[in-house]
């Protein structure tokens, strides 16, 4: 057991991170679910906690919010800019609004009301948003909400959380509900590995160390953390031993545990499901080039939008794969 | 400060405007910038929902059972500011920070710096979903507070007012009445002919809302407009009060120029002289 570099990743999880159908046996949920799941729990317990959708309830799954709350359910319609400026009036007299809709529409369709009506006056506004970065990989480029980490990193006084796992996911709702002040979550519209146990520390602004290395560290959101896990193992086969940080909450950014990686492995790779401007990448290369320059390489999505297909093939073609993260640390390596 | 006789007479309410007029002018041409023409057109409104219809407390800005207000067109925030100032929200010396590095009056109104604003705003076409959502969130903790939105007709452009007007009567909003202020200027022209509004009444109606047009500068008109908006049941309320741009100055009424213009000291000095010389002859 003292040979075990892993934390919080559930045991059986590691059994199989080796395994070829690794994706086939584990058991995996969308973390839109586990949003939907949670926020059923915390309007149980909160009668101040309502729930405002644009017509997509049946995808995020708010609708059985809605069928067990009735009166604390709000369905706007297509008109997005008006549920997250609605969400700011709810706010003002002591609701809390869980405002719920997918990622291109609540970053981009809506920013002008989620800046000037949401964050610039400080209202506890909680933007739930699902089908974050390519991988709604069906749909295709416009409902791929691939910069939108950058986007809400971007504006003052942000809280910008990206879970990796239905576990974590679940912990980031009942955070951003205590938190008094907007919130932004990033949710998936595919299935992720529920990677953690009840025992992962999830706190606002706190990454977390999930593998112990120390030749290269992998820092990583949402669904290119279980991605970085996969690598982590095809890199120990090599003989390469690199920490793995689930940075879930991309602002505000824990810069310490940046550093200190920095500092004991010499060797910096970030993951993200996102473009590449503006987003984790860009978040920890501030940190490094600020504090303590480091070699470093970000695996994310190029300048490209990506296209239509089934989410595994569709991140390795655009370069988000375990494989690249490998690629990514190797390259990295030689610079070291 | 002379203690106010609450609610006002129709004829005090008509000097109170007049008061209000003064401020506004006297804070822009100080500030060197902001927005006359729309602030003293929404100024006879303002005035009766502030000295006259409004259910709310100075000494007590955030009370609960408030009724509420927003300026959704925020450029014209000087006439909100006066109103608050002159209604004992704050003191009045604040009003000659207008536009100042550290004032509390910002350029467009700050919920966060000073008392009473019960909405951030300035981006157009936000105020009436904001006013949707604090109705919502009133029938839900069933207060009964009304909340009051004045729009632009320029800011009737936008099209999350009209996502707003489909919502509103969705839900029957009736403790919501939104308040036009149809001065038909905007910045670059004339609404109408650069982007017509009209048929607006018809528009309001169309889209499920208790619809009347009234003349916004008739206290008379608008104290009976607005007792009557919130007395109406099953719907929420548009007042379409048909007014003049720059409205108490005459060489800044329908002058498309005077949108988002300071006048100098010499001009500000004749507008203030012509407004309170009209009220003395009220």
């Amino acid at each position: 057991m003292s040979n075990n570099p892993y934390r919080f990743v559930r045991p059986e999880v590691i059994a199989i991170l080796s395994s070829k159908d690794f994706f086939k046996r584990v058991e995996s949920k969308p973390t839109r679910a586990s949003y939907a799941e949670t926020i059923l729990e915390i309007g149980e317990k909160d009668p101040r906690v309502v729930v405002l959708d644009a017509d997509v309830s049946k995808s995020i799954r708010t609708n059985k919010f809605a069928e067990k709350f009735p009166e604390r359910s709000f369905n706007f319609g297509i008109a997005e800019q008006n549920m997250f400026a609605a969400a700011a009036g709810m706010a003002t007299t002591g609701m809390i609004p869980f405002a719920s809709t997918y990622a291109v529409f609540a970053s981009l369709r809506a920013l002008d009301m989620v800046r000037n009506s949401i964050h610039y006056p400080r209202l506890n506004v909680k933007i739930a948003a699902s089908h974050s970065g390519i991988t709604p990989g069906p749909d295709g480029v416009t409902h791929q909400g691939q910069e939108d980490l950058s986007i809400m990193r971007a504006i003052a006084g942000s809280t910008v959380i990206a879970p990796a796992d239905p576990t974590s996911a679940k912990m980031a709702v009942w955070a951003a509900a205590e938190f008094q002040g907007p919130v932004y979550l990033s949710f998936t519209r595919d299935p992720v590995p529920v990677l953690y146990g009840p025992d992962f520390p999830f706190t606002i602004g706190k990454a977390v160390i999930i593998r112990e290395g120390k030749d290269a560290a992998i820092i990583a959101n949402r669904d290119l953390v279980v991605q970085s896990l996969l690598a982590a193992e095809l890199l120990a086969a090599k003989g390469i031993d690199v920490r793995v940080i689930d940075c879930h909450t991309i602002k505000p950014l824990d810069t310490d545990i940046i550093l200190q990686a920095a500092g004991e492995t010499g060797a910096i790779v970030t993951a993200e499901d996102n473009i590449i401007y503006g987003g984790l990448g860009s978040a920890v290369a501030e940190v490094l080039a600020e504090n303590r320059p480091t070699a470093m390489k970000r695996v994310g999505v190029q300048n490209t939008f990506a296209e239509s297909g089934p989410y595994h093939e569709l991140i390795d073609k655009y370069g988000l794969s375990a494989r690249h993260i490998v690629a990514a640390v190797e390259g990295v390596l030689k610079r070291k | 400060m002379p203690q106010l006789k609450i609610p006002m007479s129709v004829g005090d309410l008509k000097l109170m405007a007049a008061t209000i007029r003064c401020d506004i002018i006297e804070m822009i041409c100080t500030a060197k910038a902001g927005h006359p023409g729309g602030s003293l057109s929404a100024t006879d409104l303002v005035t009766a929902l502030y000295f006259r219809l409004m259910r709310i407390d100075p000494a007590n800005p955030r009370w609960p059972e408030r009724d509420r207000f927003i300026l959704s067109k925020g450029h014209a925030c000087p006439v909100w500011y006066s109103a608050l100032a002159e209604r004992g929200f704050f003191d009045k010396s604040h009003l000659g920070t207008l536009r100042r590095l550290g004032s509390i009056l910002q350029g467009h109104p700050d919920m966060n710096k000073v008392p009473g604003i019960d909405m951030t705003a300035g981006s157009l076409g936000h105020g009436l979903s904001v006013g949707i959502g604090m109705a919502l969130a009133g029938r839900l903790q069933k207060q009964d507070y009304h909340v009051w939105v004045v729009i632009g007709d320029g800011e009737s452009q936008e099209g999350s007012i009209w996502e707003a007007a489909m919502s509103g009567s969705k839900w029957k909003l009736d403790n919501l009445t939104a308040i036009m202020d149809r001065n038909n200027l905007q910045n670059d022209s004339y609404v109408d002919k650069l982007m017509p509004i009209e048929p607006a009444a018809d528009k309001w109606r169309a889209f499920g809302w208790n619809t009347v047009e009234i003349d916004g500068h008739s206290m008379e008109e608008i104290v009976t407009a607005l007792e009557g908006a919130k007395s109406f049941k099953g719907a929420p309320t548009m007042i379409i009060a048909n007014t003049v741009k720059g409205k108490g100055v005459s060489y800044m009424e329908n002058v498309c120029e005077w949108h988002g213009k300071a006048p100098c000291r010499e001009e500000a000095d004749r507008a203030l002289e012509e407004i309170r010389r009209c009220s003395c002859e009220q």
